[in-house]
């Protein structure tokens, strides 16, 4: 048996809506016989009938209505069609949403899933990385799975947190990952993971980036450098921690992450080890970001846009010369 | 069928704006709706008590603003009367005598404008930005327009736990009407067919912006018919109308009908907030109809009929300013948040949150 990473979302939702009658699922196009423009949904509308809800282009009500549903003791799941679109519904999720339990002692158990980052030929409006931006408001967090067992199991952990999640899949992801199995249970939500051990330098990473990172140490390794890759799987709350261990080992860091490269969750990172733990590093540590221009639509220019695994290792080259 | 039915509204409106009868010699006449008196006793306490939030600010003892409700009170307190136990209600800026009617106790009021840590907002949040959502009080943002879609959610999911008999009620003025949040919420309230009223309060000033800078169409409540609810037109300084037409929008979608849509038309009689001496508003303006203060309608409503004797009425008021000391006086007493000892974490998972500094 062999499950992908959307499978492993559908499967997380279909056991979410079975075990929970408090679960439901709202989203353009998430219902009826059409499952969602990915399919992550799709049959639940007929295995759960009136559970999982189409809803209009209304990014902004719909996470308000989540909202309001949560406060009645629902969990709701909040479909958006593309990452990009949440925007539509920030004002929902960082000022209702992320302001809610510190204003009025009564959290709100909303899962926002996004639809994240890019697949060649989607352009500026369907590609983005919304991550750093919801990291940086208070009150919510923000999960980034980077395998298929992460990205069931945290779905399974987002919906029973009583706070608001913005859980970020990646559509690379989608089809390209895939697992024998899926897992009873993960790490806890908040605990970063060792992917791969080494001792020359340290890539930390999250979601799609990871498997880059990844790839990247694979190619290194034929060099006879060991390249230790740190998973986030959440960047909120980041596990500065485990990220410090790791430098201690290698003395070297490289973070890489597909938002943008003003601010964010690389550089987040950064700050924390160079505060934290500056008598740990061998040499300054660096970053790869997608580069600071909208997200391009021909696959030439995205592939070049985003960090790959090809530039990953080059920047890590660069940073073992020193 | 809609279209009848906001035309029916609006003729039966008219007659209602019509000025209170002047029964004079009437021993005792019915009044013109059975809460009338209930009504303007929650009226007169909100004025009350937001005429000494205004002196205490001009005093210097409240930080950040007061935003009253002067002017909005019938309608207001319409609002908060007619909802039970178990029904929704988010009010908004200018909404203090709902909120009152609806059940929130004073000592929320001053506890949360005189910075109390005992309110409900323990000094996180101010003045009208308060509320219980555990009490079906809905908290307001400030970003307007952004309540209706949670009303719409706290009512879906009512629906779908299966419970009976509930509706909402959520409160905007015609400068939320123009966001794109309102717009966005009031469709999905019909297509969700949840049992939603939206009273809408044309006080004819978003803060400074007359209506001819805010919207262009004839009449708001024609938007009714464009969202798939039913709308009605209303003299918001009429008491007894208000009542009336808040009263069966509410009797309404309990029985089913679709949403409704109310749109009342008063002045504000105050400013933004009470650091706005609101100075553009031309004197014209203040001699047109729309312009009356609720209160004094109200209460000439009451002499003319002569609902209740002036002793009974001077009770009333004094009643009235007890509460409103005794509010004051006890969140005066209390202690205020120290930035020190506060529980700086936003999520109720303490375990989740994020630590961006080292432990020290």
């Amino acid at each position: 048996m062999s499950i992908t990473y959307l499978e492993a979302i559908r499967e997380a939702q279909a056991k979410l809506l079975r075990d929970d009658e408090r679960v439901f699922i709202y989203g353009q196009d998430v219902g009826g016989t059409f499952g969602g423009a990915f399919k992550a949904t799709k049959g639940l509308a007929k295995e759960f009938p009136g559970r999982v809800l189409n809803a209009p282009i209304s990014e902004d009500a719909i996470v308000g209505t989540a909202i309001g549903a949560a406060m009645q003791g629902m969990r709701p799941i909040v479909e958006m069609q593309f990452a990009d679109f949440s925007s539509i519904a920030l004002n929902q999720i960082l000022n209702q949403a992320g302001t809610h339990y510190w204003r009025t002692n009564m959290p709100i158990p909303i899962t926002v899933r996004l639809p994240s980052g890019g697949t060649k030929g989607s352009g500026p409006f369907h590609s983005q990385s919304m991550e750093s931006i919801y990291a940086h408001y208070p009150g919510l967090i923000v999960m980034t799975p980077a395998t298929v067992e992460d990205a069931y199991t945290m779905l399974i952990e987002a919906v029973a947190i009583d706070d608001p999640v913005i859980y970020c899949e990646h559509k690379y992801l989608y089809y390209h990952l895939k697992a024998d199995k899926l897992p009873e249970k993960g790490l806890p939500t908040g605990r970063a993971r060792i992917a791969r051990e080494g001792r020359d330098l340290t890539i930390v990473s999250y979601s799609a980036m990871m498997q880059e990172s990844l790839a990247a140490a694979e190619e290194l390794e034929r060099d006879g450098f060991e390249i230790e890759v740190v998973d986030l799987r959440t960047v909120k709350p980041l596990d500065t921690d485990t990220v410090l261990a790791s430098v201690a080992r290698t003395g070297r860091l490289l973070c890489v992450g597909e938002s943008f490269p003003w601010g964010g969750a690389t550089a987040e990172v950064i700050a924390r080890v160079t505060s934290q733990g500056f008598h740990l590093l061998d040499a300054a540590p660096q970053r790869l970001n997608a580069k600071d221009t909208p997200i391009p639509y021909h696959p030439n220019l995205w592939s070049t846009h985003r960090p790959n695994a090809k530039n990953v290792a080059a920047k890590a080259r660069q940073l073992l010369r020193e | 069928m809609l279209q009848t039915a906001q035309r029916t509204a609006k003729s039966k409106t008219k007659k209602a704006a019509s000025a209170p009868s002047h029964k004079t010699g009437a021993d005792k006449a019915a009044p013109p709706h059975d809460r009338f008196l209930e009504a303007f006793r929650w009226m007169l306490l909100t004025r009350t008590l937001e005429e000494k939030l205004v002196s205490l600010y001009r005093g210097g003892l409240i930080t950040g603003g007061v935003y009253i409700g002067k002017g909005q009170e019938a309608v207001s307190v319409a609002c908060g009367l007619f909802l039970q136990k178990g029904d929704i209600f988010a009010p908004l800026i200018r909404d203090q005598a709902g909120r009152s009617a609806f059940g929130e106790p004073l000592l929320d009021v001053t506890r949360t404008y005189l910075g109390s840590r005992l309110g409900p907002m323990r000094g996180r949040d101010g003045n009208i930005h308060r509320g219980h959502p555990r009490n079906n009080e809905l908290a307001m943002v400030s970003h307007l327009g952004a309540m209706i879609s949670v009303t719409v959610g706290t009512l879906m999911a009512k629906r779908l736990k299966g419970d009976k008999n509930f509706v909402g009620l959520a409160c905007i003025g015609e400068g939320g009407m123009q966001t794109g949040s309102f717009h966005e919420g009031m469709n999905l309230a019909a297509v969700e067919q949840v049992p939603l009223v939206v009273v809408a309060t044309n006080n004819h000033y978003a803060y400074s912006t007359p209506n001819d800078r805010e919207f262009a169409c004839r009449d708001l409540v024609d938007r009714a018919i464009g969202y798939g609810f039913e709308g009605y037109s209303l003299d918001g300084t009429d008491l007894g109308a208000c009542l009336d037409v808040i009263g069966s929008a509410v009797k309404r979608v309990r029985a089913g009908r679709p949403p409704q849509l109310v749109v009342a038309s008063v002045l504000r009689l105050s400013g933004h907030g009470e650091h706005d001496d609101a100075s553009y508003v031309p004197e014209e303006v203040k001699r047109q109809p729309f312009a009356r203060d609720c209160l004094k309608v109200a209460e000439q409503t009451i002499v003319d009929l002569n609902l209740v004797d002036a002793e009974t009425l001077g009770k009333w008021r004094k009643d009235a300013i007890a509460q409103v000391e005794e509010a004051i006086a006890a969140a005066q007493q209390e202690p205020a948040p120290e930035g020190d000892k506060e529980d700086w974490c936003a999520l109720s998972n303490r375990g989740l949150a994020d630590q961006p500094e080292s432990p020290e």
